[in-house]
């Protein structure tokens, strides 16, 4: 009986090998999981820049052999009169597009209270921005008809003559603004709700009791608890500026004779529509409409990150 | 082993095909035929699936695969599957709309074809659209008249008759103003259609010869010939003879105003006749007549857009793309597509019949007999695409502020600098 060895478990405890992730997993794990988003994010938007940078440079049809032209296209471009109204037009919307943060301030305020059916109003103002911009542009093309529209009808009423506001080349472009700026507002409006629910009451109360009220209420103790929604405000207003394309595709097509384009659409004629196909001088445009985006982005990028140095 | 059988078929199948009725006896076609369409509004593309489907019921071995893309997607989509993933037939425009595809070795030459007497003779009138240094490049399929196209009516009771000459014209005009309503409706939105005026007032004043110079780049937008033209045009426009605000509207936009009786007459292709008919226009409202002669001696030309069937260079099985398109220029089959009932234009095959309409009568007339100076295919399908859009945009605006003239034409030299220097 006691030959036998004894059927005791070992009490030594032997690790196993450990593979090499095993031994590096708390560090190699998070670059797994970001692996295909960065792969992605630098084959589809970083990659892409660069390729932009580089066909700004050759004359090419999207067909045929590239040709080298250097700077070519920006030459060119300095010297075309339908970029410079592009650029100022670019000008025009990044301006007049911010009016949509105080208006949509506003309507939250507005908006902001408790009455039999509010959440009704809310979203019948938020309505437009739900609907797509195509169908914004329509329904403000027929508003501007200089035949039967809306817009017209009401200005005959006080005896003021038609206008074609789409076809007049000094006001195209605020006419679409106008259009842009209705679903803008909503935006803004729904940001500053939700910002308007984290206003601490308390604060409210004590300036009440100091005897603030009306604008310096607003503009003293409102606004400034408002920054993020405001802040937030201000960069998708200020992208939304440099993205317009479907309205004016829709409600002008460029016209008339190009006065309302702006960058994206001028590259757009000159690259990828019917009749253009100069994707070098295309690319050229998009790189210059990409560095005045880039303005804005670093400023976004280094508020942001001021914000967080301050959090800690 | 199938691309054996393929070949040896195919081989047979060359010999076998033979335009019109000798179709019915060719069984020798296999393998795939991807066919890409741009024909997709609805009554043409119900008229190309049944002649697809007929050609598909003569070669039952062969697996005939068609796709159709949206007319204006497909203006963009052509560049990409031409390169990557081409059909084996596709339709595009004839004229300079083919250059860059040509240039770019992306078209098959089908010269072949056009050497067979049945085609050569039958298509002899659409040759010249279709021929880039000296060789075919495609075939047609169906082309149309543009014109004016009326209100008799308003033209009865205001005792008018159709203009015999430029004068005649602005007479006429001027009485109709009278009456309170607009000469011409036009929609110039997408700009395309201000290029018809020009192209016939162009045509009219200084003849065929001469618009294809300017077109080709030989005759500078500065040139006093090109400024008489406008001159011309100018008298119309000073008139108030078109309708205000069209720079707001599309062509289709602008037909109400030919339908509520507000203009009397518009220019335009003939396929305005189907919406016009459809709102309430039938043939004793609305007629026809040709573009008048300007100045005296030159010859009538006429714009007539023809659309067309290519052979990318890439395709796969290019004999049963060569005798699809052999079947499609066939006599028979001309007559059956362009009928009323289908495409509603005229055949490109000389021995095909015209269907009874009256439009398309007058048109085919015209085309045929009284048009000595030559056949365009359309502003912006004879100048480069740049250059076509450069220039219409410039019409436009001409149209709206007559003044700016000379800042137009200085910025067209510029562009036709650039386009026809490289």
């Amino acid at each position: 009986m006691s030959t036998t060895s004894p059927a005791i478990p070992a009490t030594e405890y032997e690790p196993p090998r450990r593979s090499w992730y095993k031994r590096n997993e708390i560090a190699v794990t998070p670059w797994l999981f970001l692996a295909p988003a960065i792969f992605f994010f630098l084959f589809y938007v970083i990659f892409p820049i660069f390729q932009s940078f580089n066909i700004s440079l050759y004359d090419w049809d999207g067909l045929g052999e590239a040709r080298f032209v250097g700077l070519g296209n920006y030459q060119e471009l300095m010297d075309d009169s339908a970029f410079e109204v592009s650029l100022w037009n670019n000008l025009k919307w990044l301006v007049l597009y911010l009016l949509a943060i105080p208006a949509g301030l506003f309507i939250a305020l507005l908006l902001n209270q408790t009455v039999t059916g509010i959440r009704l109003y809310k979203s019948l103002f938020f309505f437009p921005f739900v609907i797509s911009q195509v169908v914004v542009g329509l329904v403000f093309t027929w508003f501007y008809d200089p035949t039967f529209g809306l817009l017209n009808a009401f200005l005959g009423v006080f005896g003021l003559g038609p206008v074609n506001v789409l076809g007049d080349p000094t006001l195209a472009t605020y006419g679409i603004i106008a259009a842009g700026l209705w679903p803008q507002t909503a935006y803004c409006m729904i940001l500053y709700l939700t910002g308007l629910n984290a206003v601490d009451p308390e604060q409210v109360e004590a300036a009440r009791l100091d005897g603030a009220k009306g604008w310096k209420m607003l503009w003293y103790v409102i606004v400034p608890q408002l920054k993020p929604a405001t802040f937030i405000a201000f960069v998708v207003t200020i992208i939304g500026a440099l993205r317009s394309f479907d309205l004016i595709s829709i409600m002008t097509n460029g016209g008339p004779f190009g006065q309302t384009r702006v960058l994206s659409f001028y590259m757009f004629e000159k690259a990828l529509s019917e009749y253009g196909f100069r994707m070098g001088y295309g690319a050229a445009i998009a790189v210059v409409l990409f560095l005045i985006m880039l303005v804005f982005i670093a400023y976004f990028l280094w508020s942001m990150y001021n914000e967080e140095k301050g959090a800690r | 082993m199938r691309s054996m059988i393929k070949t040896s078929l195919a081989a047979f199948g060359l010999s076998a095909v033979m335009a019109g009725g000798a179709f019915a006896a060719s069984h020798s076609l296999s393998g795939d035929l991807k066919i890409f369409l741009d024909t997709s509004n609805p009554a043409p593309r119900a008229t190309m699936e049944a002649m697809i489907a007929e050609f598909q019921e003569m070669h039952p071995d062969l697996n005939v695969e068609t796709t159709v893309i949206d007319r204006e997607a497909y203006k963009t989509q052509i560049r990409n599957f031409l390169t990557a993933g081409a059909p084996d037939v596709a339709t595009w425009y004839a004229a300079n709309r083919m250059t860059p595809y040509v240039k770019a070795g992306l078209f098959e030459d089908v010269s072949d074809l056009w050497e067979d007497p049945e085609i050569a003779e039958n298509l002899a009138s659409t040759k010249g659209a279709m021929t880039i240094d000296g060789k075919q490049w495609g075939v047609p399929y169906t082309y149309y008249q543009w014109g004016v196209y009326y209100r008799k009516d308003i033209y009865d009771e205001l005792g008018l008759s159709e203009p015999a000459n430029w004068e005649e014209l602005k007479a006429n005009c001027q009485k109709i103003l009278d009456s309170g309503r607009k000469c011409f409706t036009i929609g110039t939105k997408f700009l395309w259609t201000a290029g018809g005026w020009f192209d016939y007032i162009n045509m009219r004043t200084h003849g065929f010869d001469f618009h294809m110079q300017l077109a080709n780049g030989e005759v500078k937008w500065t040139d006093d010939r090109v400024r008489e033209t406008f001159a011309k045009w100018r008298e119309l426009i000073d008139m108030g003879g078109y309708i205000d605000n069209h720079q707001t509207y599309s062509w289709q936009e602008s037909l109400p105003f030919l339908v509520n009786g507000e203009a009397a007459a518009i220019l335009k292709g003939n396929f305005a006749v189907a919406p016009l008919r459809e709102a309430g226009l039938d043939d004793s409202k609305l007629d026809f007549y040709q573009f008048p002669p300007i100045t005296e001696g030159v010859e009538l030309a006429e714009d007539a857009p023809t659309d067309t069937f290519h052979i990318p260079a890439n395709a796969e099985n290019k004999e049963a793309a060569r005798a699809f398109l052999k079947f499609v220029v066939s006599s028979n089959v001309q007559t059956q597509i362009n009928n009323g009932e289908n495409l509603g234009q005229l055949p490109v095959n000389a021995m095909s019949s015209v269907d009874d309409d009256k439009f398309l009568n007058e048109g085919f007339t015209m085309l045929s007999q009284n048009s000595p100076g030559g056949v365009a295919q359309f502003f912006d399908r004879d100048f480069p695409a740049e250059m076509a859009a450069e220039a219409m945009q410039g019409f436009q605006e001409f149209m709206v502020f007559p003044d700016n003239l000379d800042d137009i034409l200085a910025r067209l030299d510029k562009v036709q600098e650039r386009v026809y220097g490289n």
